[in-house]
C-alpha cells in the first residue's frame, strides 16, 4: 500500500468544525477500509461517521434466505446458485450452507455467468440465481436474463432480491439526524451523480462520492466537512477516475428494461418503496418467484440482533449488546457480523472501538 | 459486495475478454460497455467490466484536494 502524504492527515485531523457533524458512510466497503485504515482516529472532534446500509446481504432480509432454503430442498432438480456472502446468512429455520449440508443443491459462486453456463450444461435442471445486491451487481443479473433468452435457455431463473440506494437515502435522510452521506464509489459508477444531487437539495444534505483507498476517503471527508459547514447542498464527484457525471448509461439501460421498481422490504429499514427491482412481464418466463409461486413472507427479526439499528447508523455495532458476547465473526448471530463487509465484522476485526 | 477491481484488458473476443491484474488473468464479460481495447484499465464487478478507469483522471483527486486547500488558505 502506498503511504499516506503526511499532510492530508494533519490537515484532517486539525480542521476547524464549528458544530458538531454526523456523517454516514453508506457502502459496506467503505466501512471496511475506514476501519482497517483506522481513519475515524484522524478526524477532527466533533465529526462522527456513522456505517450504514449499504452491505446488501446484511440488508436482505431472512425471507429471502428461507426461499433458497425452501428451493433447494423442496424442489427436485432444481440447483440454487448465489454469492458466496450469502451462504451463511441466518434465515427462519436454517442457512443455505445448512441446506447445503441436508443435500440441498446450492453453489456458491464468482459471476451470474456462472448460472447461465450452467443451465446451458444442465438442460434438465432447473436452475435458480439468488440476485442480491445494489445497482453495481443488478445489471449483471438485467444481463443474465436477456442472456437466457437469447440462448432459449428455458430452465434459468432469477429470484431478484435487488435493491436500490438512493431511496434509502431518501429514507435515511429525511430523519434529519445526519449532515452528510459519503456515497458509495461502486454504485455510482453505474447511477451517476443525478440521484445524490436530487437527495440533496431536497433534503438539504450534501453527498460526496469516495473511492476506497486511503486517500480516496480522507479528501472526501475533506470534502464533506466542508461542504457542511458551508452548507452546499449539493453532490460532488471525488471518484472521477471511476464515476463519470451520468453513470454507466448502457448499465441503467439494461436495468430499465429488465426491471421495474417494488416496494421492498430490507432488513432493520423495514418496507421502502421503489426500492426493489422486480422482473418485468415481459421476462417473466425467467422470474423464480413466478415460476415456483414463491410467496414473499416477512419474517421475524433474530431475538436480540440489533443489526437493524446499526444499519440505520442509530447505533455502533458495540453498543449491540451481543457485540464480540455471543456474535462474533466464527459464530454469528446477525447478518452485519457475518457478511465479510458487514459493519459489525468490520468493527470487530479492525478494532474502531473509539467509544469516548 | 460492490467491490470493483481494476484490470487491464489482454484480449477481446466479442463481449467477453480476459483481464489482468497482476499474474492473475480471468475471463470477463463486456456487455455493460462500449468500445472496450486491449490495454485499457477497467473495473471489474462480479465477471463484468463495469467502468472504463481513466488514468488522467485519477490524478483529479489530487487536483480536487488542491482547489479544498486554496478556498481553506482564502478563508
Amino acid at each position: 500500500m502506498r503511504a499516506i502524504p503526511l499532510k492530508l492527515i494533519e490537515d484532517l485531523r486539525n480542521l476547524n468544525v464549528s458544530r458538531p457533524l454526523r456523517f454516514m458512510e453508506v457502502c459496506g466497503t467503505h466501512t471496511v477500509n475506514i476501519c482497517r485504515f483506522g481513519l475515524r482516529s484522524i478526524f477532527p472532534k466533533n465529526v462522527e461517521l456513522r456505517s450504514g446500509p449499504g452491505c446488501p446481504v446484511c440488508v436482505t432480509p431472512a425471507s429471502a434466505i428461507k426461499i433458497g432454503v425452501d428451493l433447494a430442498l423442496s424442489f427436485e432438480k432444481t440447483i440454487v446458485l448465489t454469492y458466496g456472502d450469502m451462504m451463511k446468512v441466518p434465515g427462519p429455520t436454517m442457512t443455505l450452507a445448512d441446506a447445503k449440508a441436508r443435500g440441498g443443491r446450492i453453489l456458491s459462486v464468482y459471476s451470474v455467468v456462472e448460472a447461465i453456463d450452467l443451465a446451458e450444461k444442465e438442460r434438465d435442471f432447473k436452475i435458480v440465481f439468488l440476485g442480491v445486491g445494489f445497482e453495481t451487481t443488478a445489471p449483471s443479473s438485467a444481463w443474465a436474463i436477456k442472456e437466457a433468452k437469447r440462448r432459449n435457455l428455458k430452465n434459468f431463473f432469477l429470484a431478484s432480491f435487488h435493491k436500490l440506494i438512493p431511496p434509502a437515502l431518501e429514507i435515511l435522510a429525511s430523519e434529519r439526524t445526519l449532515d452528510g452521506f459519503l456515497c458509495p464509489g461502486h454504485v455510482s459508477t453505474i447511477i451517476g451523480l443525478k440521484p445524490y444531487e436530487e437527495i440533496s437539495k431536497r433534503h438539504k444534505i450534501p453527498c460526496v462520492i469516495s473511492g476506497f483507498e486511503a486517500e480516496d476517503i480522507i479528501i472526501a471527508m475533506l470534502k464533506l466537512i466542508e461542504m457542511a459547514e458551508k452548507k452546499e447542498y449539493m453532490a460532488f464527484n471525488a471518484y472521477k477516475r471511476a464515476v463519470k457525471e451520468k453513470g454507466n448509461i448502457k448499465a441503467q439501460e439494461l436495468l430499465k428494461e429488465v426491471f421495474e421498481e417494488e416496494d421492498t422490504e430490507w432488513r432493520g429499514l423495514g418496507i421502502i418503496p421503489k426500492s426493489g427491482l422486480k422482473i418485468k412481464e415481459e421476462f417473466s418466463d425467467f422470474d423464480a418467484k413466478i415460476a415456483f409461486k414463491i410467496k414473499d413472507e416477512s419474517v421475524k427479526d433474530i431475538p436480540g440482533c440489533k443489526c437493524g439499528e446499526v444499519l440505520k447508523g442509530q447505533i455502533y455495532p458495540y453498543e449491540c449488546p451481543l457485540f464480540g458476547n455471543s456474535c462474533t465473526p466464527e459464530q454469528p448471530v446477525g447478518p452485519c457480523m457475518i457478511s465479510s463487509e458487514g459493519s459489525c465484522a468490520a468493527y470487530y476485526r479492525y478494532g474502531g472501538l473509539i467509544e469516548p | 459486495m460492490c467491490l470493483a477491481v481494476p484490470h487491464r484488458i489482454v484480449r477481446v473476443d466479442g463481449n467477453e475478454a480476459i483481464a489482468e491484474i497482476g499474474s492473475i488473468k480471468k475471463k470477463v464479460r463486456l456487455d455493460l460497455l462500449e468500445d472496450v481495447r486491449i490495454g485499457d484499465y477497467v473495473l471489474i464487478h462480479a465477471g463484468f467490466a463495469i467502468e472504463k478507469l481513466s488514468v488522467e483522471e485519477a490524478e483529479d483527486i489530487l487536483d480536487a484536494w488542491k482547489e479544498i486547500e486554496e478556498a481553506q488558505n482564502e478563508g
